[in-house]
């Protein structure tokens, strides 16, 4: 896993790009060299520590399991773009897509005790918008300055 | 080490999750518990004071394991949330689920 790390026109502007292989055990990991290469000042720490760090966890965890089904001959893509109003990271899989649409709500009542099915649950109060591509294989998730 | 295990006077377990419990590390609370479980323990204290993160997969495997120490007439509590990890449970409706205490000092002295 490496990662690439590009400095934008205007000053502070940081895009990395980083590519993961598609098993769970690099997600720490993954999350952890995000984390370390996102400038400071544009998040509060406490942001980046439970926000940025829990969704991109999630991201991460869903493009390999239901995305790549964990194909060892499969990346996931992580993009950040990170600039003065805030940051955007896309995570992108090899797999068919899905529609977002069509989870459950892990909060009914027939739903609550279940293992599964909460993390674009989760990712969806951490940020501030999510957005898909129409594939269904890539997911923006944009956490605005603060 | 991200988990610990510690069984106080009373035989209430303690597991320590430091860092992050996420996809990455959940089987490996999973099984640590269950040995204990299997071993006889039925009272569970999953400290987070030291935690800094937690993922659906957690969450999940914490619904998992409390399902299960149930089914052996036991308990499992949770404790040292800080706020956003508080809030992370409120909003997924978990809190109606667990037993949450402020610390594991006050976990162990409610059971």
């Amino acid at each position: 896993m490496n990662i690439a790390v590009r400095r934008g026109r205007l000053a502070g502007d940081v895009e990395l790009v980083l590519r993961v292989p598609s098993d769970l055990a690099f997600v720490s990991e993954a999350v952890e060299l995000v984390a370390l290469h996102t400038p400071a000042g544009i998040l509060s720490p406490r942001r980046v520590q439970f926000n940025l760090r829990t969704v991109l966890a999630e991201a991460l965890a869903n493009a390999i399991t239901y995305g790549n089904r964990e194909d060892p001959t499969k990346h996931v893509e992580v993009r950040v773009d990170a600039r003065s109003d805030g940051i955007r990271v896309t995570v992108t899989d090899a797999g068919e897509g899905f529609d977002p649409s069509s989870v459950p709500d892990p909060t009914a009542p027939e739903t609550l005790e279940r293992e599964d099915g909460r993390g674009l649950f989760v990712i969806r109060h951490l940020v501030d918008a999510v957005d898909f591509n129409a594939k269904g294989n890539a997911v923006c998730l944009t956490l605005r300055a603060g | 080490m991200t988990f610990s295990l510690k069984k106080d006077a009373k035989g209430v377990v303690v597991v320590g999750v430091d860092g992050q419990l996420i996809v990455g590390n959940r089987q490996e609370l999973k099984q640590k518990v269950l040995e204990s479980l299997d071993g006889g323990s039925r009272k569970f204290v999953i400290d987070f004071s030291t935690t800094g993160y937690i993922d659906s997969s957690g969450l999940g495997v914490l619904v998992s394991l409390s399902k299960k120490i149930r089914e052996q007439g036991g308990d499992l509590r949770l404790a040292g949330l800080n706020e956003d990890l508080q809030t992370l449970f409120e909003l997924t409706k978990l809190d109606t689920l667990f037993t949450i205490a402020k610390t594991p000092a006050e976990a162990l002295a409610a059971f």
